[in-house]
């Protein structure tokens, strides 16, 4: 379905060429769950935005449902059913939440329909549906709106930059729920960016990305047993107790 | 309101379909046009200059008045001066505006002058819309002044907006206020083209615990520049609230010269001003859903002037 191929980004500084992406090959298959996860600074963000458009390699090419779409814009990538929710979304004066949903959404949403997806993602929704997309809202209650934004759409793949960014703890539980049931109703595929064991917990396949390259991948029950082995044999503090 | 242009004017101004309800004065091409007063409102002409007096009785609710001015001749160039007696504890919407439609090549303009005698307890909402269109190169020109008195208690909102098709306008807001009242200005301008554009406000808070608060928002686009000066003075205990906001793209100009003025220990003014183009993550967040990077730029402005 998405597939990279020896995906390079490269960006020039003051001490010359900076590799963020180095050689990047993977492949997401149709109706699957994906999880990358990997240091911070370890170029997930980026790989994020060159899927969606919003960077563009310096090298190899992104095959989408078996069309060539690197030189393809960020607009040519939606219509084509790809979406992207930010890490740090973006506030509008004057937008509301509403007319963000329904923007989202490709035509106006029933006040019905507008209502569901917040309270997917833990909101009270008549409070939210009039309130603008400003700064009077929380960093969380943004997020939580960036990610219901990506509800009212029907996309083959939907990207999360760090959804967990944000968000308490205690809604957390709540939002894993919305995660699992998105791919079996909502999205053909998703893909999450996140360091939370529990959406790792979802996956079907786990990607690790550390210095711009693919460090490991596979299913996660091969995955996630050496990653959380990993923290435990890095976390010394324990053995110092 | 047989002609095409003056219900498209009338309507881009005053929200009006047809003869509005409740009482109201047109006036067409530096002439009446049509004029209904009511049992509490009372419309009539001045006798020593060009305009109208509005007098609505004490204790009126729920009732409105609308003035809209169209101009659709080329050459017109008159100054009109109308005053508001709003009645102690009245409850009243006031919907100005003026539309023109320049068909010819001679500048068309109109300069309003608008005074508010607010009365104790009363509560205002004004709107006021100006509109510009027209074939013919001749200048659109809105020129309006505003006078605001505002006496114990009563509260004022005024909507002042100018989206599209005026060429100059320079726009002068005074406003005196006493205890306890408040009054709440919001702006929405845009400008294209070569426009320019002028809002002066200064508000006066005379009275212990007035407050006041101004919020401008504008897009300037192309060629066209603007300058505000909004002014809040504090003479006594009040609150005041100055914000302007300004979106500013092609080769366009704005100026923002907020100031804010202290005459009293205990009154508290605020002022904020900031300029700058459309945030680039708005625009990938909209072209991630779909829309052009043009479609994406029309429903930012849209919202932040709306």
């Amino acid at each position: 379905m998405l597939e990279l191929k020896n995906i390079s980004f490269t960006v020039d500084n003051s001490d010359g060429a900076l590799e963020i992406i180095d050689d990047v090959s993977l492949t997401v298959d149709e109706g699957k769950f994906t999880v990358i996860t990997g240091p911070n600074g370890g170029g997930k963000s980026t790989l994020a935005k060159l899927i969606m458009g919003i960077e563009k390699p310096t090298g190899g090419s992104i095959i989408f449902n078996g069309t060539d779409i690197t030189d393809m814009s960020i607009t040519q990538r939606a219509k084509l059913g790809i979406g992207y929710a930010f890490q740090q979304p973006p506030r509008f004066k004057g937008l509301t939440v509403r007319r963000l949903l329904s923007l989202a959404h490709g035509s106006e949403l029933p006040e019905d329909e507008c209502c569901a997806y917040l309270t997917n993602v833990g909101l009270c929704s008549r409070e939210y549906l009039n309130r603008e997309v400003d700064s009077s809202l929380s960093g969380g209650e943004v997020k939580r709106i960036e990610i219901a934004s990506l509800l009212a759409r029907k996309l083959d793949i939907a990207i999360f930059d760090e959804p967990e960014a944000g968000i308490d703890l205690w809604s957390f539980t709540a939002l894993v729920n919305t995660f699992r049931a998105m791919n079996k109703n909502v999205h053909s595929s998703v893909l999450i960016i996140s360091h939370q064991e529990r959406i790792m917990q979802l996956a079907d396949d786990i990607i690790i990305i550390a210095d711009g390259k693919i460090r490991s991948k596979g299913p996660r029950d091969e995955i996630l047993p050496q990653l959380l082995g990993e923290f435990d044999s890095n976390c010394d503090f324990r053995t110092k107790c | 309101m047989e002609n095409y242009i003056d219900n498209e004017l009338l309507e881009a101004v005053a929200d009006l379909h047809e003869i509005p309800a409740g009482a109201f004065n047109i006036r067409r091409n530096g002439e009446g046009a049509g004029r209904r007063s009511t049992e509490n409102i009372t419309i009539t002409t001045k006798t020593d200059k060009p305009g109208i007096d509005i007098r609505i009785a004490p204790g009126t609710k729920n009732e409105s008045v609308h003035i809209p001015v169209i101009i659709t001749e080329t050459g017109i160039d008159e100054t009109v001066y109308n005053d508001f007696y709003i009645g102690d504890g009245a409850d009243v919407l006031i919907v100005a505006g003026c539309g023109i439609h320049n068909p010819g090549s001679s500048k068309s303009e109109h300069d309003g002058v608008h005074r508010f005698f607010i009365g104790k307890n009363a509560r205002v909402k004004y709107v006021e819309k100006h509109y510009g269109q027209g074939e013919g190169t001749g200048e659109r020109v809105l020129n309006p002044s505003t006078i605001v008195e505002a006496d114990e208690n009563s509260c004022c909102e005024m909507e002042m907006v100018q989206i599209k098709g005026v060429d100059s306008t320079v726009r002068d807001t005074k406003a005196y206020l006493k205890d306890g009242a408040s009054l709440v200005i919001t702006e929405r301008l845009m400008t294209h083209g070569n426009q320019k554009a002028r809002s002066d406000i200064e508000i006066n808070l005379e009275g212990a615990d007035s407050s006041a608060q101004i919020v401008s928002r504008s897009v300037a686009r192309d060629n066209s520049e603007q300058i505000f000066y909004p002014r809040a003075i504090g003479k006594n205990v009040c609150r005041a609230h100055v914000q302007c906001d300004s979106i500013i793209m092609d080769n366009s100009k704005i100026r923002s010269i907020p100031e804010i003025a202290a005459q009293h220990s205990e009154a508290q003014i605020v002022h904020e001003a900031a300029i700058g183009r459309i945030n680039n993550d708005q625009l990938l967040k909209l072209m991630t859903f779909g829309l052009s990077e043009e479609e994406a730029e029309e429903i930012i402005i849209q919202g932040f002037l709306k």
